[in-house]
C-alpha cells in the first residue's frame, strides 16, 4: 500500500528507552550532598564489606555497593537518607556549588 | 445442538422436566450451514479467528455471545482464556493488557456495557490496540429499555474505533472475521465494533454458512502484534505520561500526544481503502459481499430518491421501498455499514446526482437531530448540486419500525421538499402520543 | 546485607527526594527480578518510570487507567497464558492507596476473586500525593489534607483484611524501613501460585510534612509505636514479622504521640484525638493478640 512507510503509521509508541537520568540531571534538586568520612565509613575502614546502609536505603540506587560507597552526584537528589541511617554517622550534607 | 425436554420422575405430582443437549455428533461443526441467532454467529467467528483472551460481562440481550463462547472453551472446541469480569469497565481493561501482551482478543456487550467501558475505548483507541467488541445495540436509560436503538453504537462515534452495522446474522460472523483481518493490518492497528440489532438479529435464527476452518485461518493468519509485552527481551513502557511537545535527547526522540492522535486520525482515515480491500478479499474467498464494504445499496441504479439508514432500519426499508415502488417512485436505499471511520467521499460520490435523500435514524445526536442526518447534510454540503435531504427519528427503545412509517415519511419529505421545507427540527415517526389519554404537552414544560 | 546488587531502577527519576514508594519498588524488583512485567494506574509511580519514549527502569510497564489496575493484570496473566508463558514472567500490579482502597478495588476485588496469577502492590502513602494531598479511604484518623482541612473523621480503611476475605493464598503488610523483611516478602510471594497481595506503608515527605532524610526513621517509628504492623498472612495463617514481633506487648510500644508528632499532617490533633488513636491502636493489637492465641 502506498502509504506504508508514512512515518505516522509507525507512531505506536510501545518502545522505551531506559535512560540514566529519565528526569534529568536530578541533582540539582538540592545544593547539599552527602560526603562520605572514609576514616569512619564501615567498609572504607575496615576493608570488608558490610553496613552498606546508604547504599540499602537509597530511594534513588545513586550509591554503590563498593569499597568505599560511590555516591553518583549528578543524579543524588540530596535527600539525607543515608546520612540520618549511617550507623557511624560518616555521612554529613554538604553545600555544593554549582 | 438440540434440546430435548423428558419427564424423568414424579416428583410432588410434577415431576422433573429434565433439559438435556444432544452433542453434536459431528467433530466438525464448520463447512456447514447452520441456524444460528446473530449472538451465536458472533461466537462463531470468535472461535474460528482462534480469540486467545476473552473477557466479559453479562448484558442484555449480548449475554448468549459469551455464553456461548464459554461453551466453545469448555468443549475444547476454542483455545482461549475467557476472563469473566466484574464490571464491562474491567471487561475492556483486561481485553486492553492481553491486547498489549500480544494476544487475539474480543469481548461483547451493549448499551449500558458499552458505557461503563467508555473510560477504556480512546485507551484502546490512542494504544492502537486491535480489539473487537460485538455489540448487540440496544437503547440507554434512563427509563430502563432493553430493546434496541441505535444510542449507544453512536455516543462512541469520537474516539476513534472502527463501527460496522450489520443487517443479518451472516454479515455478523462475515464482519467479525474481516474486522479482526482489518484491525490487525499493520497500516490500521485499531479497535473495531461490529454492532447488530439487538434482539432483531441478536436472538432470532437465520441461516449462516460457517467457513472451514483452514479456509478461515488462511484468510485471517495469527496477530502479529505491534506491542508485545510477552516479548520481554526489549523494554516496554506501553502509554506513559506524554508531554504536549515532542521529547529529544541524547537517546533519541519521541512523539508527543499531539502526533499520537494525529497518527490515530491518520490511520483511521487510511483504513477506508484496507476495509474495501478485505472486503474484497473475503468475496473472492468466501463468495459473499456487503454492496462495496463501506454501503450497501438496493435498486439504486435508477433511483433519484434515495433512503439512507443503518441496520434495522435499513432491512425494514427494503419492504417499504417495493410499496413505493409500485407506486411509481424511482426510490432506492443506501444502508451504511461503515460508521466510522465515516466514509465521506464514498457517500458523497454516490449522492453527487441523487434527488432526495430521506434519512431515518434510530438514534438522536440529543439537542440536534439524527446523528446519521446531520452527518450526511454536512458531508453533502461541498456538493454543487446539493441534494434534498430530510431526517426522521424512528423506532427508540424498540418501538417497531414499521413498514408504513417508512413510507409515509418518504410521502412526507417529498411533500416537503416540494414545498420548499427544509428544517433540522426532529420529526419522530411512529410516536402515539394520542394515545395517551391524559397526555397534554403543556403539562411537561409549564414551568410553574 | 544480603540483597542483590543488580538495579532495576535508574538513577535520575521523577520520584521527589526521599520518596518512599521509589525505596519499596526498588526493593521489589531486586526480589522479583527481570523477567517482571509491571501494570500501574495513575499514580506518583507513573510519575517515577518517566515521559513518553524514554523510562527509567529495566522491566516493561504497562500503564493502566486509575480503576483497572487489577483487570489490567488479569489481562496480562490471561494472555500469557494464552501464550504458554505464565510459569516464565511475574506480573506485579503496583498501585497506590488511591488506587488500590477506593477507584480500584473493584477491580482489585474481581481480580483476586478469580484468582489471577499474580502480585499486587498496594503503596500506601495515605493520600492521593500525585494530584496535590486529597484524603482518600486510607488516609489515617485526624490528618489534615487539602480535602480535609479539619481533619479526617474516620480512620482508614483495613484493606488486608478486605483482601483477606477474598481467601487467597498470601497478604502481607510491609515497609521500607525493614528492607530485608520487604524483600523476603517478595521473594517468597513470587514462588505461591495465585493471588499476592501487599500493603506497604509508604512515606511522602512533602505530604505528610516531615524533612525528606527522615522517611526511614519515621516509617521505623510507626512499626515501634504499633501504628504500623508488620505481618504476613500465608494460606490463612497469621503470623507476625520479626520487627514487630516484640511490639505484641503494650509496653514495648514507642508512645504513639511520637509518631503523630513528627509530621505536620498530624499538627493540630487534640488530645482528645489522640487518646482516640491510642485505642486504636490497643485495639488493632488485641484483635491480633486473639486471632494469634486462636491459631496456637
Amino acid at each position: 500500500m502506498k502509504n506504508s512507510k508514512k512515518d505516522y503509521q509507525k507512531i505506536l509508541g510501545s518502545v522505551q528507552k531506559p535512560v540514566l537520568g529519565e528526569a534529568g540531571k536530578t541533582g540539582t534538586w538540592s545544593s547539599k550532598k552527602p560526603h562520605i568520612d572514609l576514616n569512619t565509613c564501615i567498609p572504607a575502614k575496615s576493608g570488608k564489606s558490610s553496613c552498606f546502609n546508604c547504599w540499602l536505603y537509597c530511594p534513588e540506587a545513586v550509591v554503590t555497593r563498593t569499597i568505599p560507597p560511590q555516591i553518583d552526584l549528578i543524579h543524588c537528589k540530596g535527600c539525607g537518607i543515608c546520612m540520618e541511617e549511617c550507623p557511624v554517622n560518616a555521612i554529613t550534607m554538604e553545600e555544593v556549588k554549582y | 445442538m438440540y434440546g430435548r425436554m423428558s419427564r424423568k420422575r414424579d416428583y410432588y405430582g410434577g415431576g422433573e422436566i429434565l433439559m438435556s443437549l444432544i452433542e453434536n455428533q459431528k467433530t466438525n461443526i464448520d463447512n456447514d450451514i447452520k441456524i444460528i441467532t446473530g449472538n451465536h454467529a458472533a461466537a462463531h467467528a470468535f472461535r474460528q479467528a482462534r480469540v486467545g483472551v476473552v473477557s466479559a460481562y453479562p448484558i442484555t440481550p449480548q449475554s448468549p455471545v459469551v455464553e456461548k463462547i464459554a461453551e466453545f472453551i469448555a468443549n475444547g472446541k476454542l483455545n482461549a482464556r475467557f476472563v469473566k469480569v466484574e464490571s464491562e469497565h474491567s471487561a475492556l481493561a483486561v481485553c486492553c493488557a492481553a491486547s498489549a501482551t500480544g494476544s487475539r482478543v474480543g469481548t461483547a456487550t451493549s448499551a449500558h456495557g458499552l458505557e461503563l467501558m467508555y473510560e477504556m475505548l480512546p485507551w484502546a483507541a490512542g494504544n492502537r490496540l486491535p480489539i473487537i467488541i460485538n455489540l448487540a445495540t440496544r437503547s440507554l436509560g434512563a427509563p430502563w429499555s432493553v430493546w434496541t436503538d441505535h444510542s449507544d453504537f453512536i455516543t462512541i462515534r469520537d474516539v476513534g474505533w472502527i463501527q460496522y452495522m450489520c443487517e443479518n446474522n451472516q454479515e455478523i460472523y462475515d464482519t467479525n472475521l474481516q474486522a479482526f483481518k482489518i484491525a490487525e493490518n499493520s497500516r490500521v492497528f485499531l479497535p473495531s465494533i461490529v454492532a447488530y440489532d439487538g434482539y432483531i438479529l441478536s436472538h432470532t435464527m437465520m441461516p449462516v454458512k460457517l467457513e472451514n476452518q483452514e479456509e478461515v485461518d488462511e484468510f485471517l493468519p495469527p496477530i502479529n502484534h505491534h506491542i508485545n509485552l510477552s516479548n520481554i527481551s526489549t523494554i516496554k513502557g506501553i502509554d506513559p505520561v506524554t508531554t504536549p511537545n515532542i521529547i529529544k535527547r541524547i537517546e533519541g526522540t519521541a512523539p508527543g500526544y499531539y502526533e499520537f492522535r494525529y497518527a490515530l486520525q491518520r490511520s483511521l482515515e487510511n483504513s477506508i481503502d484496507i476495509i474495501k480491500e478485505v472486503h474484497d478479499e473475503f468475496t473472492k474467498k468466501f463468495g459473499r459481499s456487503y454492496g462495496n464494504g463501506i454501503y450497501k445499496i438496493i435498486q439504486t441504479e435508477d433511483a433519484d430518491t434515495i433512503i439512507y439508514a443503518m441496520g434495522s432500519v435499513a432491512s425494514q426499508a427494503r419492504v417499504a421501498i417495493k410499496k413505493l415502488r409500485a407506486e411509481g417512485l424511482k426510490i432506492g436505499i443506501v444502508s451504511l455499514k461503515l460508521f466510522r471511520p465515516y466514509p465521506y467521499e464514498d457517500l458523497r460520490d454516490f449522492f453527487k446526482d441523487k434527488e432526495n435523500i430521506i434519512v431515518f435514524d434510530r438514534d438522536i445526536g440529543y439537542g440536534y437531530e439524527g446523528v446519521l442526518s446531520y452527518e450526511l447534510k454536512a458531508a453533502l454540503y461541498s456538493l454543487k448540486k446539493k441534494p434534498n435531504i430530510k431526517g426522521f427519528i424512528v423506532g427508540l427503545g424498540g418501538r417497531d419500525v414499521k413498514t408504513e412509517h417508512i413510507i409515509s415519511g418518504v410521502h412526507k419529505a417529498l411533500n416537503q421538499f416540494k414545498q420548499g421545507i427544509f428544517t433540522n427540527k426532529t420529526d419522530f415517526l411512529g410516536l402515539s402520543l394520542d394515545e395517551l389519554n391524559d397526555y397534554d404537552e403543556s403539562n411537561y414544560f409549564d414551568s410553574r | 546485607m544480603d540483597l542483590p546488587e543488580e538495579e532495576f531502577i535508574y538513577p535520575g527519576t521523577r520520584a521527589c527526594a526521599g520518596c518512599g514508594m521509589a525505596l519499596i519498588y526498588r526493593i521489589a524488583l531486586k526480589a522479583l527480578g527481570a523477567k517482571t512485567l509491571v501494570t500501574v494506574p495513575a499514580s506518583c509511580l507513573t510519575v517515577l518510570h518517566g515521559m513518553q519514549g524514554f523510562c527509567s527502569t529495566k522491566v516493561s510497564v504497562y500503564h493502566t487507567p486509575f480503576a483497572t489496575t487489577g483487570a489490567s493484570a488479569s489481562g496480562i496473566v490471561a494472555s500469557l497464558e494464552d501464550k504458554g508463558l505464565e510459569n516464565e514472567i511475574t506480573v506485579l500490579a503496583f498501585a497506590g492507596d488511591g488506587g488500590t482502597t477506593d477507584i480500584g478495588i473493584q477491580a482489585l476485588s474481581g481480580a483476586v476473586e478469580r484468582g489471577t496469577n499474580f502480585i499486587y502492590a498496594c503503596y500506601d502513602n495515605e493520600a492521593y500525593m500525585n494530584t496535590g494531598v486529597q484524603r482518600s479511604g486510607s488516609t489515617p484518623y485526624g490528618v489534615k489534607t487539602t480535602t480535609t482541612p479539619e481533619g479526617k473523621l474516620s480512620h482508614k480503611k483495613d484493606m488486608p483484611k478486605i483482601l483477606e476475605a477474598h481467601g487467597i493464598p498470601y497478604i502481607a503488610t510491609g515497609i521500607a524501613s525493614y528492607p530485608l523483611d520487604l524483600f523476603e516478602k517478595f521473594k517468597k510471594a513470587r514462588t505461591i501460585h495465585g493471588s499476592k497481595y501487599f500493603h506497604i506503608l509508604s512515606p511522602c515527605p512533602p505530604g505528610w510534612g516531615y524533612d525528606p532524610k527522615d522517611t526511614i526513621s519515621i516509617g521505623r517509628l510507626a512499626v515501634q509505636t504499633g501504628f504500623w504492623i508488620l505481618y504476613e498472612i500465608e494460606n490463612g495463617i497469621f503470623k507476625l514479622s520479626k520487627p514487630s514481633s516484640r511490639y505484641l506487648d503494650p509496653l514495648k510500644r514507642k508512645p504513639i504521640e511520637e509518631y503523630l508528632k513528627a509530621q505536620k499532617r498530624f499538627s493540630e490533633m487534640t488530645q482528645q484525638q489522640i487518646k482516640v488513636y491510642k485505642v486504636y491502636i490497643d485495639n488493632m493489637w488485641k484483635d491480633i493478640k486473639r486471632r494469634i492465641e486462636c491459631q496456637n
